[in-house]
């Protein structure tokens, strides 16, 4: 996996005796960030010439090429935008989100 | 640079090693952070002191870092990254990577003399600034790398005066006079720069420093989408530079021909919407000042 994955249903410590001081896991999420977003970018995979520049301007990493194709990760995407400003074929556009 | 394979979209590995991270939707530190940390990869330390990232990656019980990290005092940065570099060192490690992430108020004004000592002692480290030019983390206060004319909480707008009155501190100048192995300026407009920037600061045996651009959209009044476009607006108007030090000397990476209006950059951002002509012709002429003395005495792509 290029990315971690998100822990279902956090249980929370057990008790303070499990770890002595604030430490976890390298990576461990706990939560979406999909609440935060009122746009949503969409990919028009006819437009897309795969040249990644949103790939590499994506703060939050959301941009997903493992398999060749570009796709968005709607669980941590934040809507911020700029994968559709920066694209220089006009393959975002920022959509809004649904209720 | 001949021998390192070039780093560009394609070649950068999928692994996102900050991920999941709770900084503002457009955040431009931590485009700079995960980019780094692409290309440092997973054998390494990460030190980060108060600043977003630390606030926002660290949010227990999350940890955004997909490496070790730890959160240090505020000062302390450098000298953090000092120790466990000896102490990876004691344990026998080796193929390993300490780096820190400390903002402009972090190393500029609270970090400088840690910064400075583990420099001094070239200890194998790599330090990255992002500089968005105030301490954001707080809720905007100036700092020593807050550029003239910036409305901050501290240097507030009003009928007398308005923003920040100092010129930026030159902070790679200033790590460069300590004659370091290896140091750079990026911008995070310009990605692909920046990571091979990244990939000779790892490649280097001693310390090195990596100062890069990254707009704040909360900070500076602009909307979340336009942080890339703005650091690379900075660069192409001349406000900021792209630039090397390594073996003595410095060298300009873009030399622009033609310098765009400083005055669309400045307007585009509500910390500077105070400012009239006058103030854009100090601007200018700060900026003509200061690539006089670059193109006059470094060496230039």
């Amino acid at each position: 996996m290029s990315r971690p994955d998100m822990i279902k249903d956090y249980q929370g410590l057990a008790g303070w005796s499990d770890v002595g001081a604030p430490v976890v896991k390298s990576g461990q999420l706990i939560e979406t960030n999909a609440g935060w977003r009122t746009l949503r970018p969409v990919i028009n995979a006819e437009k897309c010439v795969f040249c990644l520049q949103c790939y590499l301007l994506c703060p939050d990493g959301t941009l997903v090429k493992d398999s060749g194709k570009l796709e968005v990760d709607y669980d941590y995407c934040k809507g911020c935008g700029i994968c559709a400003r920066e694209c220089g074929f006009g393959a975002i556009t920022m959509e809004p989100e649904e209720d | 640079m001949s021998n390192m394979t070039i780093l560009n979209a394609r070649n950068i590995t999928n692994e996102e090693l900050f991920f999941g991270h709770k900084a503002c939707a457009g955040c431009g530190g931590s485009l700079a952070v995960r980019l780094a940390m692409k290309v440092i990869g997973r054998r390494s330390y990460v030190v980060v002191p108060a600043n977003c990232m630390s606030a926002v990656g660290f949010m227990y019980p999350a940890m955004s870092f997909g490496v070790s990290g730890l959160c240090c005092p505020f000062a302390s940065t450098a000298a953090v990254l000092s120790g466990i570099t000896q102490a990876a060192r004691q344990l026998g490690e080796e193929d390993y990577y300490v780096v820190g992430f400390a903002g402009d108020g972090g190393t500029a004004d609270i970090g400088l003399q840690a910064l400075s000592g583990a420099v001094d002692r070239n200890d194998r480290i790599i330090y990255i600034c992002y500089d968005n030019e105030a301490y954001m983390n707080t809720g905007v206060q100036e700092s020593g790398l807050s550029p003239y004319g910036t409305k901050t909480t501290t240097s507030p707008e009003g009928a007398k005066k308005h923003g920040a009155n100092p010129i930026k501190k030159n902070m790679f100048e200033i790590v460069a006079a300590h004659n370091i192995g290896y140091a750079a300026t990026a911008s995070v407009g310009y990605p692909q720069d920046y990571i091979n920037k990244v990939a000779r600061a790892k490649a280097h045996p001693g310390a090195s420093y990596i100062h890069v651009m990254a707009p704040c959209p909360t900070g500076w009044g602009a909307e979340t989408d336009v942080t890339t476009q703005l650091a690379r607006e900075a660069v192409d108007c001349g406000l900021w530079y792209l630039a090397e030090y390594e073996n003595g000397e410095f060298r300009l990476n873009k030399n622009p021909k033609e310098f765009k209006p400083v005055k669309d950059y400045l307007t585009g951002q509500g910390r500077f919407r105070r400012m009239r002509e006058q103030d854009f012709k100090i601007v200018e002429e700060q900026r003509d000042a200061m690539w006089a003395k670059i193109r006059k005495n470094w060496q230039t792509a």
